[in-house]
């Protein structure tokens, strides 16, 4: 299987209401994430980088800034002329009002899908943040004869609301699917990254349709479990699934441990984003930063420790910046403080502030306000 | 036939650039490394698309791989158009025979064709080999309402360097009374700033009677100028006043470069009115680790930093180790500094590699010899073995395999 014989499909809506300070005006893909990247562009650049050359995003709502930042395709090479990006915004019938299950969002796009002449699709959110070889996963899924593939990491489990959990026979066919279970422990959990033939997908569709079914973990993923052959493929390493703005907050500063930061920006497989021709980052005479990944266009002349600078921020004279994430174009003024803080984009923190979260629950400052 | 275009731009990026040494090796000198994260050629590349001029003739002779790589289809200019956009023009081989550019007018001559095929009233010809940001558009009004054959940006340079340009005398109206080229006793401190614009029915004719001249070296500024002044053509300076540089030589690329630290010196490059554009690699941010002391400096993405930065540029994905310092420097894309080196007033280029504890440069107050201090270039793909010393000026290249 080569990634020219498969579709990707993202679901840049889901799991939006887990962080809806950061979804307020904007989908989980478009979500901004170390210092110059959007949530959708690592399922992208994976799929890309396995060969992929055709890429549907389902949008929902809010997906204006989903557009703006996906444009053509061009900065993933995917502004073709066969296959390339497409946006596949809802049709606006009469049930559009759904309830943003998979199964209605796969329902909107049944044309896409059938028109495609791709054997396999691969099914991914994007609110779970890893960098890995898709071709491995899809020679993983041919070497054990797989009818469905899922990605899986070992850990605590995130706390969305259809979390699936499974357990594997020898093998590594997965044995059983639990639903947002109780659990404590480490469990194995999917990270929604799903590769099956087309025909399957149709064959399970039209069966949740003729079936009333509603659920796309519950009974699609589910209820086939001893009726398909599904395999677990473990994600090592650096995978971080959202799940609240903390996991949010925790998922930007693991990348300020190097080795997180390596095995997520593999050069041997980058991960690609929107190019915005920003000049590289400006330090000034008095400034001190100490651990921190920082993006181009950022003027630093205060003091910054342990945190997560996006494009274009400006950190005036004597400022102190820990442990927080600034987002892009942000202006942090003379003189202020902040401590555990995600301060959303165009924010203004005039001068002699003094702004401090908890060390696991930051405040938030939302997009353009000005304090 | 492509469509009518009022003014198109050719651009002179042929040169070697013998004076940057081991720096244009490999590559032409619009090519070279600027400001970290640009190539010399994004300047006017920038200006013309800012300006509104989006067809683009680019001539290249020497070294042109990375600067074809480079450009590509223009797209990060804007430039892959439907109508006009960029286009590389190498010298190529004609029923007559094939001929090398001679000279920069003979460059032109070889692409009449070219430039007819937009049969524009106008045509800026701009050396591709200075930083600057300027709107050709204003400048081109200028030369519609004098009514002018050739109009030549110019600016002021200090005395002492004017010997190095090509200089002018100007009558009241600004006007140009007299040329002088790279003159020894300079009269005059207005200098050429290597962009022109032309109607191209004056500068088509005098090319083509500049090629039948066998005694012509087939030069603007030797040959052609002059001979439109001669003629009495309507010549006239466009007086510019922002920042110019001329990056030919090490010192000057290297001050060109610190420049940008300097908040006196005006040239914003985040001004977002005026963006200068560039090919991006794709990179990660930058990281700057707890034992990095990093000041008063410029960093691009991908660029780790653990040690030592003072007054100096990273370009993209350079490594600064742990206890290394670097100082005064300027060091381009892929460049790895060793733990514990060394590195002052010095140019690093490309994907070179400094060993542990080597030193590389020397501050001026350092050196035992005034007078034979410079900064020291280490070219690219070049290994400095652990504890090595490139003393001040020195010029390291890779050897040829």
């Amino acid at each position: 299987m080569t990634g020219k014989n498969i579709v990707g499909i993202i679901f840049s809506n889901a799991y939006d209401e887990c962080i809806p300070e950061l979804t307020g005006l904007r989908t989980m893909g478009s979500v901004p994430f170390a210092c110059r990247y959007r949530l959708i562009d690592f399922p992208l650049s994976n799929m890309v980088n396995a060969g992929i050359e055709k890429v549907g995003v389902i949008t929902k709502a809010n997906y204006q800034s989903l557009m703006d930042h996906v444009g053509t395709g061009k900065p993933w090479d995917l502004s073709r002329k066969t296959g390339g990006l497409f946006l596949l915004p809802p049709f606006s019938t009469a049930d559009a009002s759904s309830n943003g299950d998979k199964i209605e969002a796969l329902k909107g796009i049944k044309d896409f899908i059938s028109r495609s002449q791709e054997e396999y699709i691969l099914l991914s959110d994007s609110n779970s943040i890893f960098n890995i070889d898709i071709e491995k996963l899809t020679d993983f899924h041919t070497e054990n004869g797989a009818d469905i593939t899922i990605a899986y990491k070992r850990g605590i489990l995130p706390k969305l609301g259809d979390a699936v959990t499974f357990e594997f026979s020898e093998g590594g066919r997965i044995s059983s699917a639990a639903v947002s279970p109780v659990a404590e422990n480490e469990v194995n959990y999917s990270l929604n990254l799903i590769l099956m033939k087309k025909s399957l997908l149709e064959r399970l569709m039209n069966e949740a349709v003729s079936l009333n079914y509603h659920d796309f973990e519950s009974d699609i993923i589910q209820r086939n479990v001893s009726k398909l052959n599904m395999f677990g493929y473990e994600v090592k390493g650096y995978a971080e699934t959202i799940d609240s703005i903390q996991s949010y907050f925790k998922a930007n500063m693991e990348l300020l441990d190097t080795e997180n930061c390596s095995q997520l920006f593999n050069p041997e497989r980058p991960v690609y984003t929107k190019i915005k021709d920003d000049i590289p980052a400006t330090y000034g005479l008095v400034s001190s930063v100490k651990n921190c990944l920082i993006a181009n266009g950022c003027i630093i002349e205060g003091e910054v420790e342990n945190s997560i600078i996006f494009r274009g921020v400006r950190i005036g004279k004597g400022a102190v910046v820990k442990n927080s994430i600034i987002m892009q174009e942000s202006f942090v003024a003379a003189g202020t403080t902040l401590n555990n803080a995600i301060v959303d984009k165009n924010a203004v923190i005039t001068p002699n502030k003094f702004l401090s979260g908890a060390e696991n629950y930051p405040i938030y400052v939302g997009k353009g306000i000005v304090i | 036939m492509a469509r009518k275009m009022e003014c198109i731009a050719m651009l002179l990026a042929g040169g070697q650039g013998s004076r940057l040494g081991v720096l244009t090796k490999n590559i032409a000198k619009p090519a070279v490394p600027y400001g970290g994260k640009y190539r010399i050629i994004d300047f006017p590349l920038s200006n013309c698309v800012n300006s509104g001029i989006s067809t683009v003739g680019i001539l290249t002779q020497y070294q042109p791989l990375e600067l074809n790589d480079y450009i590509g289809n223009g797209q990060a200019w804007d430039l892959d158009r439907e109508n006009g956009g960029v286009h590389m023009l190498s010298p190529y081989q004609q029923i007559k025979g094939m001929e090398w550019y001679k000279g920069t007018a003979n460059a032109i001559y070889q692409n009449i064709n070219f430039i007819d095929r937009y049969n524009p009233d106008y045509v800026a010809v701009l050396s591709g080999d200075h930083i600057y940001k300027m709107d050709y558009n204003k400048m081109l009004d200028y030369h519609k309402r004098n009514n002018a054959a050739c109009t030549i940006a110019m600016l002021e340079v200090p005395w002492e360097e004017a010997s190095r340009f090509g200089l002018m005398v100007l009558n009241d109206d600004n006007s140009i009374a007299k040329f002088e080229e790279k003159p020894k006793n300079p009269s005059s401190n207005k200098a050429s700033m290597g962009v022109y614009i032309f109607t191209w029915s004056k500068l088509r004719q005098y090319l083509i009677d500049d090629e039948n001249n066998p005694d012509s070296s087939n030069d603007f500024g030797h040959d052609v100028i002059p001979a439109m002044h001669e003629a009495g053509e309507r010549m006239f300076a466009y007086l510019f006043d922002g920042y110019w540089k001329d990056v030919g030589t090490i010192d000057s690329l290297w001050e060109a470069n610190l420049d940008l630290l300097n908040p006196k010196v005006d040239l914003d490059l985040s001004d977002s009115s005026w963006k200068i554009y560039s090919r991006t690699p794709i990179a990660p941010p930058q990281y700057v680790s707890a034992s990095a002391d990093l000041q008063n400096s410029m960093v691009a993405e991908g660029s780790q930093v653990y040690g030592e930065v003072d007054y100096s540029i990273l370009f993209q994905n350079v490594t600064v180790s742990k206890n290394a310092k670097v100082r005064y420097s300027i060091v381009m894309p892929g460049a790895y500094i060793g733990e514990g080196a060394d590195v002052e007033y010095a140019i690093i280029a490309e994907n070179a590699v400094i060993g542990k504890g080597a030193r590389v440069g020397l501050r001026p107050e350092d050196a035992s010899n005034r007078e034979a201090w410079g900064i020291a270039v280490v070219g690219a793909d070049v290994e400095i073995p652990a504890g090595a010393a490139v003393s001040p000026k020195e010029m390291i290249g890779k050897e040829d395999k």
